[in-house]
């Protein structure tokens, strides 16, 4: 006896729906061995995990900021994904944008600035993290090079470049003893939502693009354009869509978004440019992109699920005493579990008679 | 030993670790198989490498341990993109977050414990050559297995019929199977392999380059080794070429800015990532006219019909 993958006649809609809440559940089974080996009890470590941060409006609130920057850049990376651009330095791109924003903050700092500052670095960001997206995608289309690499290459290149800016010539002079920028002035701050806790404007903005990203993948030419050239590269040529002209379009809009994360992040809960911004927000976010099976509205559920297992796991690590880098293997376990539930929508698993051999 | 000696000795030192798990993945990619995940298989070899050592306060069953964890994890990605189909990209990406993550775990509790590190070999008078004794006799284990591993697997691939075998498999996985050879077993095989290769590259880290384990130690050696198979164009000599070329990136910008030239030293700590970047576009570049020499099937998952 063995098992084999048939090929299905038609995509299973009814496995496209459920694979990722299989997932889920495979993972939480798996959590819970993990938690036994532990020692601990599966059943409170779950509850401190994934209840518990949704009993309190202030870890609601933590969750929506923390899930904002994993749902922009992931919008931005499944746009690449469904079109077979392979961008997975979206982290460099974050931090890129972070800089780039950051540098008005920085000039501008003291000097009493109007009200213009927040806009013209959000749009910095956004053209920080294009345009280091650009590097990758050029190097694609003009010499062919591998962009999965080179993407990745330089996420730590915008690593040391974030490094020699914080330490070097944007240090705060009068600032403590660790690397960071000055506090940015008020009007360099995203503004907060309420009076307390860290929500801030930031959040309706990812709210809003969740919204025009699912308006251009299913109505527009250009979201038609994307998923016929990733799912039939052939029938896409003789269209006439040019799959050069997409693979800059693809990284231009994820590295903008990535970008426009960054320097929200950084001009909202941080509030300072400093080394560690990002808990690897752009790795996550590729999760969140393939457990959203690539859609906005998906990716939007997936990103809140994704915050919760951070706070989750923060709250775990305290109350519990359980290894922060425990969320990162559940994160792992997870993407894994959604790639194989996602093969049985386009397979059947059966189990055959062991073959006669040939004669 | 003069300065000259001591670079030459820590360039090969440094280009061991990519040399060892960049010929693995090249077995696996010559499989037709695109494993992302080294790096995390590397950082796992790390780990357990350096718990095995610890515990037993042997390099030899630390190696082992380096090893069994590499290939550990990628039977994972073998069960998912061999026996589910998934796609190698996304599936070799979940294996290093898995890997980074699963590191930590385990590494945890080692942070800071330090180990004997390597022996290193010692011929009488052999060793005793000035200036290339040092160098051609007097190096650990990890160092002559990597010459002797690149050279068994160039021997593998253009010299026996198995290695005949698998680069059909990775250049035409269809026409392979009509001939009756078993492609998926092959590819197991071959991911196997490869895993073990990146295991026992994270493990040389802890034991033989220092001797103490810190997470995220590998610091995208991983992906360097993934960036020279496509260097090399798949062949075990420029690989080796490859290897020793990027070490010595690494360990001179060491030495630069030690000498202080008024560069800032993450300039030069970025030196590597941005010389495989420029390497990637130049052969890319240069193979552009001549057509892509990448096994054909590299890649392209692979469902036999019954």
């Amino acid at each position: 006896m063995q098992l084999v993958l048939e090929k299905r006649a038609e995509r299973s809609t009814f496995i496209a729906l459920a694979s990722p809440v299989l997932a889920i559940a495979l993972t939480l089974v798996t959590m819970s061995i993990f938690f036994l080996m532990l020692g601990k009890n599966p059943v409170t470590a779950l509850y401190v995990y994934f209840i518990e941060p949704l009993t309190d409006s202030y870890t609601l609130m933590e969750i929506a900021v923390k899930a904002s920057p994993l749902i922009m850049i992931a919008i931005g990376l499944s746009l690449c994904y469904l079109a077979n651009v392979w961008n997975i330095g979206a982290e460099g791109q974050f931090l890129m944008g972070a800089v780039c924003g950051s540098y008005l903050a920085v000039v501008t700092n003291g000097t009493g600035a109007g009200p213009w500052v927040l806009p013209a670095m959000l749009v910095m960001g956004a053209f920080g993290g294009t345009l280091w997206a650009m590097i990758p995608a050029l190097c694609k289309t003009r010499f062919g090079a591998n962009e999965i690499l080179t993407s990745l290459m330089l996420v730590y290149v915008a690593d040391l470049i974030l490094d020699y800016l914080v330490r070097g010539p944007w240090r705060d002079p009068k600032g403590p003893n660790f690397p960071t920028t000055a506090s940015f002035d008020p009007v360099a701050t995203v503004p907060t939502l309420m009076e307390f806790g860290r929500l801030h404007a930031g959040v309706l903005l990812t709210a809003l693009l969740v919204v025009v990203a699912a308006i251009m993948l299913s109505r527009t030419i250009k979201g038609f354009e994307i998923r016929v050239v990733g799912a039939a590269p052939r029938a896409a040529r003789f269209a006439g869509f040019s799959s050069e002209k997409l693979v800059i379009f693809t990284f231009a809009v994820s590295g903008a978004l990535a970008g426009l994360a960054g320097i929200i992040e950084v001009a909202g809960p941080v509030g300072v440019l400093q080394p560690g911004i990002s808990p690897g927000y752009g790795f996550t976010a590729i999760i969140v992109a393939f457990l959203g099976r690539l859609n906005p509205v998906g990716i939007l559920v997936a990103g809140l699920f994704l915050a919760l297992t951070f706070i989750g796991g923060e709250g775990a690590q305290i109350s519990m005493k359980v290894p922060l880098d425990l969320t990162k293997v559940f994160q792992g376990i997870l993407l894994f579990y959604v790639l194989a539930c996602d093969s049985l929508i386009l397979y059947r698993i059966r189990l055959v008679a062991a073959k006669p051999k040939a004669a | 030993m003069g300065l000259v000696e001591a670079i030459v000795i820590s360039i090969i030192a440094a280009s061991t670790p990519l040399l060892l798990a960049a010929a693995g993945e090249l077995i696996v990619e010559r499989a037709g198989v695109l494993n992302l995940g080294v790096e995390g298989m590397m950082i796992m070899g790390a780990a357990c490498g350096f718990a095995g050592a610890y515990l037993t306060g042997s390099t030899f069953v630390g190696a082992l341990f380096g090893v069994a964890a590499g290939m550990a994890l990628s039977f994972v990605f073998a069960v998912l993109t061999l026996g589910l189909a998934v796609n190698q990209v996304a599936a070799g990406l979940a294996l290093t977050i898995l890997g980074i993550g699963l590191s930590g775990l385990i590494g945890a509790g080692f942070v800071g414990e330090k180990i004997v590190p390597a022996p290193q070999l010692s011929i009488p008078v052999l060793t005793g050559i000035p200036f290339i004794g040092r160098i051609l006799f007097g190096q650990n284990a990890f160092i002559y297995f990597s010459i002797a591993l690149v050279i068994g697997i160039w021997w593998f691939l253009y010299r026996t019929r198995a290695g005949l075998i698998l680069r059909a498999v990775g250049d035409s996985h269809t026409s392979a199977h009509a001939l009756g050879y078993p492609v998926l077993k092959i590819r197991l095989l071959a991911v196997l392999f490869g895993g073990g290769c990146a295991g026992l590259a994270g493990a040389f880290l802890p034991l033989a380059y220092t001797p103490f384990f810190i997470p995220g130690m590998t610091a995208g050696r991983g992906w360097i080794a993934l960036a020279l198979v496509v260097f090399s164009s798949w062949l075990p000599g420029r690989l080796v070429a490859g290897a020793y070329l990027f070490g010595a990136v690494s360990i001179l910008q060491l030495h630069a800015q030690a000498f202080g030239l008024g560069i800032p030293s993450q300039l030069m700590t970025a030196l590597p990532y941005l010389a495989t970047v420029m390497v990637l576009v130049i052969i890319s570049r240069a193979r552009g006219a001549a057509g892509s020499v990448a096994p054909a099937s590299l890649g392209t998952v692979f469902v036999p019909d019954r």
